[in-house]
């Protein structure tokens, strides 16, 4: 049985289960419009200020969206026991967790990167932010993903583990915000973004080389406990 | 399945909450055998199990698998290990099928025929289409035992498998533990029922016995 047999089998298992479960796949993206469509609503409708505020509006939505769907990406596994099941394959844990981080990634992240357009021509963004966009969402989602699951592994053990999730990632989602806006405000005002964008590759390539080391030993801690 | 295999623990001592669960416990099983774990409730019979899986991490003694220490080669041990826990790792909303088509597959290939088959061994034919969440619970409890007849792993460690199992079930269960052992196999399994096997590899290892 080879490695990469393995990783397929729980990426399929893992997006036939997301799209057997609709309301949840759909969840993060309807609550990713929502909050965005409610600050025009809250801040009034000045075209000046919502232009301005645009990018950070999106990048803040799409963090606390990735950040509500993050919580149950390996809770139901660890309650019904398939979470034993992964981790007792003879696969490395660290794949299994990197198939299901791309899932994720895939019916969260990808999704809410693709409607961002939308969002932005909505706030009056000048299109030549548009790329800006949508290339820091790409690059900048599958990361929250990956320092996500880390902390979601380490608190699938505990009875209420929402909130700590909440404390223990926000911190570390905060450059990748900084660097998201940054390189959107650059953009719509004219400047050269694509330094930014850089950054952020550099951050995910970091993510995607330790991340999973780190998520599968939170799985370990949080099954061995 | 033809050569011999042996999982020996030697001085295991593991402690939950400043209570000594076990303490120095050494035990051998090689294949063609049929180990049951008993104890009363409480006396550490899951910890014991999950600690040879390899899934509870805080414990002191060494595990050996075919002369290997288990921790310089997992992946060896976890390619031979079949477990089963409390909670059998069945998806409530997929059907028996896919459940089987992920939690075997992740071992090796499998063919729909021989999933089918399986699943007509556990009295499931017929249900194969159903979403598990529609099954009863003993029901979703041969969804897993239907792996057993698709392992080709040496080592079975099953914690209460025969819960919520009909009497006939129960039956034919302890009839593919046999199986599976006179074929060179080996089995650790706890449960309250009382095993009438006749069956030469068959023994028990006491916990909690003061």
């Amino acid at each position: 049985m080879s490695v990469m047999s393995g990783f397929g089998v729980v990426l399929k298992r893992d997006l036939h289960l997301a799209f057997r479960n609709r309301g949840d796949l759909i969840n993060p993206l309807v609550f990713f419009m929502l909050v965005a469509t409610l600050f025009p609503l809250g801040v009034g409708p000045d075209p000046e200020t919502l232009m301005i505020m645009g990018g950070g509006v999106i990048w803040v939505s799409a963090l606390l969206s990735n950040l509500l769907a993050m919580d149950s990406l390996f809770r139901s596994d660890f309650e019904d026991g398939s979470l034993e099941q992964l981790m007792l394959a003879p696969q490395p844990l660290w794949m299994t967790a990197m198939a299901k981080v791309i899932s994720h990634w895939l019916v969260t992240g990808l999704p809410l990167t693709l409607l961002s357009p939308v969002l932005a021509i909505m706030f009056g963004l000048p299109s030549e932010a548009l790329p800006a966009i949508v290339a820091t969402l790409f690059l900048g989602t599958p990361l929250l993903s990956l320092i996500g699951a880390i902390g979601a592994g380490l608190t699938v053990g505990l009875r209420k583990g929402g909130i700590l999730l909440s404390l223990l990632t926000l911190p570390l989602y905060i450059p990748v915000l900084i660097l998201g806006t940054g390189a959107i405000d650059a953009a719509v005002s004219g400047m050269a973004w694509h330094g930014h964008l850089l950054w952020q590759g550099v951050l995910l390539v970091l993510g995607i080389t330790f991340a999973p080391l780190a998520i599968s030993a939170s799985l370990r801690i949080s099954v061995s406990g | 399945m033809s050569q011999l295999s042996s999982l020996s623990a030697s001085g295991l001592t593991c402690e939950r909450d400043e209570r000594t669960l076990f303490e120095s416990l050494d035990f051998t099983l090689s294949s063609g055998e049929v180990l049951q774990v008993a104890g009363p409730n409480g006396a550490g019979k899951t910890t014991l199990m999950r600690v040879i899986a390899g899934l509870a991490l805080d414990f002191h003694g060494d595990i050996v698998w075919n002369g290997q220490p288990v921790k310089d080669d997992r992946p060896g041990f976890q390619a031979s290990l079949l477990y089963m826990g409390h909670q059998p790792g069945v998806k409530s909303i997929m059907t028996p099928e896919e459940n089987l088509q992920w939690s075997m597959g992740l071992h090796r290939k499998l063919d729909k025929e021989e999933i089918w088959g399986a699943l007509k061994k556990v009295q499931l034919r017929g249900y194969e289409d159903v979403p598990c969440y529609q099954l009863s619970a003993g029901q979703n409890r041969r969804v897993a035992l239907a792996r057993l007849f698709l392992a080709r792993q040496k080592l079975w460690i099953l914690d209460e498998p025969f819960t919520a199992i009909d009497k006939a079930g129960i039956a034919e269960l302890e009839q593919t533990l046999v199986d599976h052992a006179r074929r060179g196999g080996m089995v650790m399994m706890t449960t309250h029922h009382e095993m009438d096997m006749d069956y030469s590899g068959f023994r028990q290892l006491v916990l909690g016995g003061e």
